[in-house]
């Protein structure tokens, strides 16, 4: 990539995906090709290219205005990508609406905890239910036996998930808001998990934790790769999680994706270097 | 005022610690009550038409609650569902299509004297049912163009479709597709046929009884949609897109569908109320359809408590009290007492605000609140932060 990011991106990647190899797809969950976004003259994501191995844990790093969390919106939906294309599990999700992408399987957390505030803690993770509920109006409003014993059963897998996070079973009809911070990361990530998805995408979920809660964290997420076969993508600041826990690491500085590759290789990655510290002078 | 909030809080808890028997005893008891009540009073008087008037109000409420209080979309035009459910019974029930069967009329499920009128004539019921139809469809119409926006701006967009109705019940009688004009303009459509449902005695205008009847009947319908919707997937979904949309799309909620049910619904119970205000009125007359309509059942759900149900009743009841009994009965000379020359009457609107205000100041969470409104009054906290220009909500 140049180093001038162009004006006007031409069209080079709207030819779409290349056909799915179907021998080595098996490998990887989640595919992205020439993703670029850009808002008005100032261009986010850059003909950024990755793929995520199924069950692995990959994090995305960069300093601040990198555009991570614009490239975490466009794989969730929440923007549509200027140019390029993702595709997850074999599918084509370039344009698809969040609620779609979270269906096919992708779940995700915010940079700032974004719960319903003024939910339970367990009707958060309710919520995180919806694609799985089949509940329509009507069966809603005549509580069909169907309906009935779906409720019951999301409400227990609900406080399962709430349990499995961590959440002490008092605090699960506390609203939302009034949960510690900690907490509040907790029930976001039940919420996520509440879809049961194959891959989990976490915006920097270390924020604001001291470095005992970042650990357990991090142990936590080995373990839903490890119990649960989940792939998870995060962003994240704390080096020493990203290092501890990540198999694969891509750089983004100004949009651009500066290096990939596995941490000891990236840590050494002179582009690295002088994103996170400047340009060295002088000599 | 902290004393009347505890002594509300006090009786909050009453309520909850009694054991679930009882309360089914008092909700037993109450709706009998409630059925008697006519009983008690003249058939052709005051109280039993006050008393309907504010039972279909409260219909109108809980519809229009779903939409501002459950899924949080601000709607100025509610006074649209109002004219579309009058303008059903209008067409269905009375006889504007006079020419419609050479003359001889469409009847179905009416007896008496009805069913030898020219016009088109269906059973009450059959016209609650198409007025339901009829509003879901419009509200969904009507919610289409709003999806991409938030907040005042959907406000904007209803409040000019309300406007849009208004106009075109004005001058519908010229609007002629099909030879069969859409209204009768500012001439108005009378009569409306009286309801004829089994069971009930003569509709009319000295027995008031079965229209207090009915209205309790649909106000109860409306109670128990509002309630087990509230406590349903979809009533989740509505509260989540209300709290943060960009989170709701995320964790699965599709925002277009949501919505529309959510316009779908509350428009349809405007609709049933609609209808059920012409028939009882016995016109439908397009001079009623006015902003200030929409206003007022916003300020119901307001004064009662955005978002919760039986404060919305209440909203309902106090405001259509005050409406047709308090200003233009107790109250109405009042002016005179202190020299002024004219009615209370023709300050019903600034009282309606003043009452707005004063609740700003003294109980901004409504006077029955839900939980969730108080904690975000009361608390600061913000429903739904906008920092995410939304690009998921194109249909």
């Amino acid at each position: 990539m140049s180093e001038t990011a162009p004006q006007t991106v031409p069209a080079a990647a709207t030819d779409g995906p290349p056909p799915a190899a179907s021998g080595q797809d098996n490998g990887t969950i989640l595919e992205a090709g020439g993703v670029s976004k850009i808002f008005g003259g100032l261009v986010a994501v850059d003909e950024v290219s990755f793929a995520v191995p199924r069950r692995s844990i990959v994090s995305i790093i960069g300093p601040n205005g990198a555009g991570k969390t614009t490239f975490f919106n466009m794989l969730t939906g929440l923007y549509k990508p200027s140019t390029g294309w993702i595709r997850f599990e074999g599918r084509e999700i370039t344009r698809a609406r969040p609620d779609r992408i979270l269906a096919a399987g992708m779940a995700r957390t915010f940079q700032n905890i974004r719960l319903f505030a003024t939910m339970t803690a367990l009707e958060n993770v309710m919520v995180g239910e919806h694609a799985r509920m089949r509940a329509g109006l009507f069966g809603s409003i005549l509580r069909l036996p169907a309906v009935r014993k779906e409720e019951k059963a999301v409400r227990e897998r609900a406080a399962e998930m709430l349990e499995y996070v961590g959440l002490r079973p008092n605090h699960f009809h506390q609203m939302s808001i009034n949960l510690s911070y900690g907490d509040q990361r907790r029930v976001e990530i039940a919420r996520a998990l509440a879809s049961n998805p194959k891959m989990l995408l976490l915006d920097e979920p270390t924020a604001g934790m001291n470095p005992q809660e970042s650990e357990s964290l991090r142990q936590f997420m080995q373990r839903l790769r490890d119990d649960r076969g989940l792939t998870i993508l995060l962003i994240e600041h704390d080096m020493k999680v990203v290092m501890n826990v990540s198999e694969y690491i891509t750089v983004l500085d100004h949009g651009e994706k500066i290096a990939e590759g596995k941490p000891q290789d990236v840590r050494g990655n002179a582009r690295v270097v002088e994103a996170y510290l400047g340009k060295q002078t002088g000599d | 005022m902290s004393e009347l909030r505890q002594f509300f809080r006090s009786i909050g808890d009453t309520w909850d610690s009694l054991p679930q028997n009882v309360k089914r005893g008092i909700g037993v008891a109450a709706l009998v009550f409630l059925i008697l009540l006519p009983f008690f009073f003249t058939a052709g008087g005051s109280f039993i038409d006050n008393a309907t008037r504010a039972l279909a109000y409260a219909v109108m409420a809980l519809g229009l609650n779903i939409v501002v209080g459950f899924a949080g979309l601000l709607d100025l035009g509610y006074v649209a569902f109002y004219a579309l459910g009058a303008f059903t019974i209008g067409w269905f029930g009375s006889g504007f299509y006079a020419q419609v069967n050479h003359q001889k009329g469409i009847h179905v499920g009416v007896t008496g004297v009805v069913s030898t009128l020219p016009g088109i004539h269906l059973n009450f019921l059959l016209v609650l049912v198409a007025a339901v139809i009829v509003c879901a469809i419009f509200g969904v119409l009507i919610g289409l163009p709003t999806l991409r926006l938030r907040g005042d701006y959907i406000a904007i967009v209803t409040l000019a479709f309300g406007e849009i109705i208004g106009r075109v019940a004005i001058n519908g009688d010229s609007l002629k597709p099909f030879g069969y004009a859409v209204t009768a303009g500012r001439q108005g459509i009378t009569p409306i046929d009286s309801p004829d449902l089994p069971g009930l005695s003569e509709f009319g205008p000295l027995n008031l009884r079965p229209w207090y009847w009915t209205a309790l009947g649909m106000a109860l319908l409306v109670l128990f949609v509002n309630f087990r919707l509230r406590d349903s997937r979809l009533g989740r979904a509505w509260i989540a897109v209300r709290e943060d949309e960009v989170a709701a799309a995320s964790m699965g909620v599709p925002l277009v569908r949501t919505k529309l049910l959510a316009y779908a619904t509350g428009a349809a119970f405007g609709g049933m109320a609609g209808a059920f205000f012409a028939a009882y009125f016995n016109t439908v007359n397009a001079d009623q359809f006015e902003f200030s309509f929409s206003i007022f059942v916003l300020a119901m759900i307001i004064l009662g408590g955005l978002g919760s149900i039986w404060g919305v009743v209440l909203g309902a009841i106090v405001l259509s009290y005050i409406n047709t009994y308090f200003i233009p009965g107790p109250f109405k000379s009042l002016p005179h007492h202190f020299g002024l020359n004219f009615d209370l009457t023709d300050l019903s609107f600034g009282i309606f605000g003043f009452l707005l205000v004063i609740m700003m100041v003294l109980r901004p969470e409504g006077l029955l609140p839900e939980r969730r409104r108080k904690l975000e009054l009361t608390e600061g906290i913000g429903a739904g932060d906008v920092d995410l220009p939304l690009e998921v909500t194109a249909p």
